[in-house]
């Protein structure tokens, strides 16, 4: 039995959530770059551009590269084997999410959901814990912006609809939220399980490197299909027309019911923000 | 052909009616924020008959929550938050005279509409670039609300802040126009790459 100490937890959880929201992923720099190329709308190109510049400016100064720095989603897969001990764990991750939101001099954007008022340290975050087999805990943050999640939907489809069913609730959800979750977006998509498993797992989609094919190869064929439909929309960088809206769209499917198809799509902003941390 | 455009509040009719969708618009001087809390403290105290913390009158607002200024530094990331949310307020916003909002994404028709009756335009600012366009941000303070933090109304400074104007007093979307010209059918998609 291996024994890790709830302090650990918090100050990892508090550098995971500073940094993510100063340094973006190398895919998806790698995608900007090959935006401001590839893209053909001239003003696409522009907000390429800016993207990257932008992103300098929050590797290099240590500032969130966007206002929003999210509701904290926490992903961990807490291996068997591992004994928490020195507190609780739910709380010593909520506890790092504290810190690193003050400590980092990030917006807390958390609030009752109808006083509205704020809960002025962003928490409570949002844990999805696993357990798994061995001896690591692997977390991972993701800071999830409002505008992109406001965009995301479920749909509870017949099985008949099927495939093209997907395809369509795909399509109309990005066509829908147009230029509102700042595109270029990424889109997850979750397939199967249950209303709330579908979105989990199209959350966990997103998490996937921007420019990785999916191991699945029938989800791969699946995800090339949605990418072209969704930039054949036209909605282009920040909505102001151009070929390239989505980065990239990611599937992950599981089993579900015989009477029921669910399909979330989330939808997940430039600001693509993901750490991962083992212990 | 798109031009840009100096703006500097407060802004009369006659800088507002110049502008057509597609336009760059750099903004110098002083500008507020407020988002969906604030807007709805201003509706508030209006219905209370309740004077307004600030004269909206000619000004342009900024649909912003930053995030908060490490020492030493002005402001935090300052992008735009997404317009809709502000859809239900605008209609009084514009009739107390505001003459610009800055944002992101799509507004309502009825917004649209009120913004040719009112001669007032909504420009986009690029959503996201938070840490960029705290940069064009000299001075920040609050001026109202303080109790909601971010959601504070602020007086920002900002010098050349660029945005593009998305919906003109002629009832203009660019967001609808760019997109009719990038959209495309699976076909026509596959008979381009066969030309290239
Ligand atoms: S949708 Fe994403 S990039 Fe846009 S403001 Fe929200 S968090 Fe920032």
């Amino acid at each position: 039995m291996r024994q890790i100490d709830a302090k650990e937890i918090t100050r990892a959880v508090k550098e995971a959530a500073i940094t993510a929201n100063f340094d973006l992923g190398e895919d998806m720099l790698a995608a900007f770059k090959r935006g401001e190329k590839e893209e053909e709308s001239p003003s696409g190109r522009e907000v390429f551009r800016q993207l990257l510049e932008n992103a300098k400016i929050a590797a290099t100064e240590r500032v969130p590269m966007c206002q929003d720095c999210g509701l904290a989603v926490i992903f961990v897969e807490l291996g068997q084997d591992v004994h928490v001990t020195g507190g609780d764990f739910q709380q010593a991750i909520q506890e790092g999410v504290r810190q690193g939101y003050g400590e980092g001099f990030l917006r807390k954007s958390l609030c009752h959901p109808l006083t509205r008022a704020n809960t002025g340290d962003n928490t409570p975050a949002v844990i999805h814990t696993e357990i798994v087999p061995g001896d690591h805990l692997k977390i991972t943050i993701v800071p999830k912006g409002g505008g992109s999640e406001n965009m995301s939907r479920v749909f509870m489809l017949k099985p008949a609809e099927g495939l093209p069913g997907i395809i369509d609730r795909v399509l109309a959800t990005v066509r829908e939220a147009g230029p509102n979750p700042c595109p270029p977006i990424i889109v997850g998509v979750g397939i199967g399980g249950t209303f709330e498993r579908a979105g989990i797992l199209a959350k966990k989609a997103l998490l996937r490197h921007v420019g990785s094919v999916n191991p699945e190869p029938e989800l791969a064929a699946l995800e090339k299909q949605l990418l072209q439909g969704v930039n054949d929309l036209g909605i282009g960088p920040q909505g102001l027309g151009g070929r390239i809206t989505a980065l990239a769209v990611h599937v992950v499917m599981q089993p579900c019911h015989i009477a029921s198809l669910p399909v979330a799509v989330n939808i997940q902003c430039h600001a693509a923000r993901h750490k991962e941390v083992v212990l | 052909m798109s031009k840009t455009v100096h703006l500097r509040p407060p802004l009369t009719d006659g800088d507002v009616v110049q502008l057509e969708i597609g336009d760059k618009v750099l903004v110098t001087g002083v500008i507020y924020t407020a988002r969906d809390a604030a807007h709805k403290r201003l509706m508030d105290l209006l219905a209370a008959g309740k004077e307004l913390p600030v004269d909206f009158k000619g000004q342009i607002l900024y649909y912003v929550g930053p995030s908060p200024a490490k020492p030493g530094r002005v402001i935090g990331a300052a992008g735009p938050t997404t317009s809709y949310r502000m859809d239900s307020y605008t209609h009084t916003m514009l009739q107390l005279g505001l003459k610009a909002m800055i944002g992101k994404g799509k507004r309502a028709p009825e917004v649209i509409a009120a913004m040719q009756q009112y001669k007032a335009v909504y420009l986009g600012a690029t959503g996201g670039a938070g840490a960029l366009i705290s940069q064009c941000i000299k001075k920040a303070e609050v001026v109202a609300f303080p109790e909601l933090g971010p959601e504070a109304i602020h007086r920002l400074e900002v010098e050349n802040l660029p945005a593009i104007v998305i919906n003109d007093c002629q009832g203009g979307d660019l967001y609808e126009l760019g997109v009719k010209e990038y959209r495309r059918s699976a076909e026509t998609r596959d008979n381009a790459a066969e030309c290239r």
